[in-house]
């Protein structure tokens, strides 16, 4: 440390030029490359379970399944937060990240025990992510039972 | 292996390309707004269902397969059509059981896996 940091000012000037300037392109770049992949996964994963005979919704709750199962066991290894650090979106946009938002608070408030802690923490990020997709999904559906269309298109 | 031969490799560009820009509309948000990441979920879910309620999403399925359905828009594409698919069924009632009864595997993967990893997850090292 060399001089004192006094005012509010002069801390953001600090930070500002101590952090680099935020690498958009580059992290776009591994947002999308990350994200390819992992939904390229889902697809090999989609196709050989339709090659193997199951029907079009089986395959997809399948491919959720073992993306979510896998991204959950490498949040709990600390893996993911890894691969997170570099992908940024590209891990959080595909169910990988949705999976990721369950783990992760649950391992920070694991001291809470496990009741407060890891079943209340659980739903911090996903709690809210079910709250409006399911909300909005009624709504879609109550809006569909009253006009029956799916209004603009089809 | 024959599963190979059969493996449609332009679906797979597609998805990956499709599924990538998804997230790279999520790094402009996370970089260019104030925006946290939960709060880029429930966007994601939220438009998701609005477009798979419109009957916009699918098309999009059938472009890019995974490339779209992996992407939480996906999940909540999967929640809308649930519903409309119950509520042609069972009118009413459907719009509350139609959304979570497509994406129960999905949800309840989510919670099963996740206590698990969380309860043998080791406590996190301090960075040095």
């Amino acid at each position: 440390m060399n001089s004192p940091i006094d005012t509010k000012k002069d801390y953001q000037e600090y930070v500002n030029q101590k952090s680099p300037n935020s690498p958009i392109w580059k992290n776009c770049l591994n947002a999308f490359w990350v994200g390819g992949l992992i939904c390229s996964i889902g697809q090999i994963i989609f196709s050989f379970c339709m090659y193997r005979g199951l029907d079009e919704t089986a395959s997809s709750t399948v491919v959720s399944i073992l993306l979510i199962a896998l991204s959950a066991f490498l949040t709990g290894l600390n893996i993911f937060n890894k691969i997170g650090k570099i992908a940024g979106a590209g891990s959080l946009i595909p169910i990988t990240g949705f999976a990721n938002s369950i783990v992760a608070p649950a391992m920070e408030y694991k001291s809470e025990g496990y009741v407060m802690g890891v079943g209340a923490k659980m739903f911090t990020v996903a709690g809210p992510v079910l709250v409006y997709g399911i909300s909005t999904a009624i709504v879609v559906g109550l809006v569909y039972l009253i006009f029956n269309t799916q209004a603009v298109l089809v | 292996m024959e599963f190979w031969q059969s493996f449609d490799w332009m679906l797979l560009i597609r998805c990956f390309v499709v599924g990538g820009l998804l997230c790279v509309i999520g790094q402009i948000l996370i970089d260019k707004t104030k925006l946290t990441p939960a709060r880029i979920l429930v966007i994601y879910v939220t438009l998701g269902t609005i477009l798979g309620g419109l009957g916009i999403y699918k098309y999009l399925v059938d472009f890019a397969g995974c490339g779209a359905t992996v992407p939480l828009t996906g999940f909540g594409n999967n929640l809308a059509k649930g519903t409309i698919e119950a509520v042609k069924q069972n009118g009413i009632l459907g719009a509350f059981t139609g959304g979570l009864k497509a994406s129960a595997g999905g949800i309840a993967a989510a919670v099963f896996f996740g206590y698990i990893a969380s309860l043998i997850s080791k406590p996190k090292m301090k960075k040095q």
